[in-house]
């Protein structure tokens, strides 16, 4: 079963690989819109994700602690962005781009002696049997644990926000500030904690790619990934299952583009190229025409906007 | 007042003259600037240039001062990056990326007297703008030579970055010396688009190993292919621009070097002692500006033997990589029995030669 030379079950196996690092940081920026804060520093937390991750990696050796340490590096760093925009209520745009610019900076250092190590390996999971089966097997049991996490999270995020206290107090937050305030619950904490959240995810984001999709570290490793987990946040219109489904388009569209060179077609690169973003802006503007108007495009009211209790 | 006016007119009239006649003879101490597409970790491309500049240095000591930037975008912000170099006392600026030919000759027009180097480029607008590269094709074809003999699937695959001449050259001899082994060698080609994207890099890997093809050669600047194909036992790749010997023995089988150490030292050294002159400079494996990194044991030792008889024969001058009788990809005649290609032809490349399928992108 071959389309224009490409076997489907790999390039669907492949766009899943190649779109976990902009789903983990586009579920994590999710939240942290979702909470009101526009944190635009992803792409500075994902490659301080990355190259934390890589150095826990490859001095411990062990590909779990680095995730864990990516994760960590992602969220010290939105630390730095929760201090200056929920404490001292700097502009949440400026602060998230100088963000970008630092991390994007301080990795390089941080990196200086990491050049041309290789990671410890990440295996993919032992699934026996279920991996023989034809199509569904190398579609969905031959990949490393990430993965499969990848996906559990869109599903803990969406049920977290949907279904639980949690999920609605910061959701409320995000739509009111005033309101919440007023209910009792503490703005700035609670954005402080899904900043925090969204730095994390970030930050396993870009371990992600220094550790199993690249493996290894070069400067600007992530080069705009963070950048197109932003456009997957809007182009989602802020609801988690729509985030996998655009970063599987975001994904998909990169590798099908190189696939259908690689198996030599006609198609012309560019227009595949642009397609994922071109398709962004046609759902914004369907979304945005609808009867309910911007309402539909459901973003937070309060995204932005800084919170000071002055009562 | 006005005859102080006058005094010091004269004094700065008298510096500059001093100023322009030291220049013809040489500078006491010069400033060379280095201006880098990508990161100097990138590990290849940028690394290779940079150990460039750190031998300018060493070999000159205090008479030079090196500075250099790096990951400057191709475009207007080159420009910038030029203009502020030559005005915080740059004497010569190396342009290290076909990208910056356009930046290049427009500051160089504002700046006469600070010379410009371009890598790769062919524009020499102005005097004071110098061209070179390295027949990187040379080496191509020893690669080409390895993949042929190498490959079980019959599929070499090729990770371009833009459709540039240099990279029409090197695709060719790559495919060229590898049918002349394996006649039923077929070349993919992907376009990543990018000469610095470690996860595009590798993802274009990908694509070419999901469509079966088991020796890869890139033409971007970072190791992140060769990462790739190490996730596979039996698969080979090289190092490109530099060695990079972390993944030797296996994939990297073997490399191609830019050596752009001799070059740098030679062009500040006559900056320095007033022996420089506008140039065009073009060397490959016989004049060390293109080295073959060391073919390990994972090849067989009649392919490292056939492989190093091509990159002798080359550096010898007894065989040039293309050779006709060649076809371009659309049959009609390039290069006659016997004929060689002219430099002309190699610099203005635009075509495919007869044998590989797709087309380049415009």
């Amino acid at each position: 079963m071959d389309f224009g030379g490409i076997n489907p079950a790999v390039l669907i196996a492949s766009l899943m690989v190649s779109a976990v690092p902009i789903l983990l940081a586009a579920l994590g920026e999710l939240v942290v819109e979702k909470s009101g804060v526009l944190n635009l520093g992803v792409e500075g937390m994902m490659i301080m994700g990355a190259i934390c991750g890589f150095m826990v990696a490859v001095n411990t050796g062990s590909p779990l602690l680095g995730f864990a340490g990516g994760a960590l590096g992602g969220a010290g760093l939105s630390l730095i962005f929760a201090l200056l925009t929920q404490l001292f209520l700097a502009n949440q745009v400026a602060t998230g781009l100088a963000l970008t610019l630092f991390g994007l900076g301080l990795s390089s250092l941080m990196g200086q002696n990491y050049n041309g190590i290789k990671p410890p390996p990440t295996g993919t999971l032992p699934f026996g049997p279920l991996a023989d089966i034809p199509f569904l097997g190398t579609v969905l049991f031959r990949h490393d644990w990430v993965v499969y996490a990848s996906v559990a999270l869109v599903a803990l995020v969406w049920w977290v926000l949907k279904a639980t206290r949690i999920g609605l107090v910061i959701r409320a937050v995000g739509e009111s500030h005033e309101a919440a305030h007023a209910l009792g619950y503490k703005v700035n904490r609670i954005r402080l904690a899904c900043i925090a959240f969204g730095g994390a995810m970030a930050g396993l984001g870009g371990a992600y790619v220094a550790l199993v999709r690249v493996p290894q570290w070069v400067d600007g490793i992530t080069a705009g990934a963070g950048w197109i987990a932003l456009a997957i946040v809007v182009f989602a219109s802020w609801r988690p299952w729509r985030v996998l489904v655009g970063a599987y388009l975001f994904g998909g569209i990169t590798v099908l583009q190189l696939n259908l060179q690689a198996a030599g077609s006609a198609i012309p690169v560019e227009y595949l190229s642009m397609a994922p973003y071109l398709i962004t802006i046609l759902v914004l503007v369907i979304m945005s025409a609808g009867r309910k108007g911007k309402a539909s495009l459901a973003a937070p009211a309060s995204l932005g906007q800084n919170f000071h209790a002055s009562r | 007042m006005k005859r102080r006016n006058l005094l010091a007119t004269a004094a700065m009239g008298l510096t500059l003259a001093l100023g322009g006649g030291a220049f013809a003879q040489g500078l006491e101490k010069a400033k060379a600037c280095f201006v880098y597409v990508g990161p100097i970790g990138d590990g290849g491309w940028t690394f290779q240039h940079h150990q460039g500049a750190l031998a300018v240095q060493a070999a000159y000591g205090d008479k030079v001062e090196i500075a250099w930037q790096e990951s400057v975008p191709e475009g207007a912000d080159a420009e910038r990056v030029l203009t502020q170099m030559a005005l915080s006392g740059c004497n010569i600026i190396f342009t290290t990326s076909f990208g910056y030919m356009d930046a290049t000759n427009a500051v160089a027009a504002k700046f006469p007297d600070v010379k410009f180097e371009h890598a790769a480029g062919f524009k020499r607008d102005h005097d004071n703008v110098s061209t070179y590269n390295a027949r990187f094709y040379e080496g191509r074809a020893v690669q080409g030579t390895i993949a042929g003999m190498m490959t079980k699937s019959n599929k070499i695959g090729y990770i371009g970055s833009f459709p540039i001449p240099e990279v029409m050259n090197g695709i060719n001899s790559y495919y060229l010396a590898a049918k002349k082994v394996n006649p039923d060698v077929q070349l993919s080609v992907v376009w990543a688009f990018t000469w610095f994207d470690p996860a595009k890099e590798a993802d274009s890997a990908k694509a070419l190993i999901d469509q079966g093809v088991d020796v890869i050669a890139a033409h971007t600047d970072s190791t992140a292919p060769l990462a790739e194909l190490a996730k596979t036992p039996g698969l080979v790749g090289f190092g490109q621009a530099s060695d990079m010997e972390a993944y030797k023995p296996s994939p990297r089988v073997s490399s191609i070097i830019d050596n752009w150490a001799p070059y740098y030292v030679e062009r500040v050294g006559a900056l320095l002692d007033g022996s420089y002159a506008q140039s065009d400079t073009w060397a490959g494996i016989a004049g060390g500006e293109v080295l073959i990194g060391d073919i390990t044991e994972a090849v067989p030792a009649e392919v490292k033997a056939a492989a190093e008889k091509v990159r002798d024969e080359i550096a010898a001058g007894t065989l040039h990589p293309f050779t006709g009788p060649i076809k371009k990809q659309d049959g009609s005649d390039w290069l006659a029995e016997g004929q060689t290609a002219p430099d002309g032809d190699l610099l203005g490349m635009n075509f495919y030669v007869e044998g590989i399928t797709g087309d380049i992108p415009q």
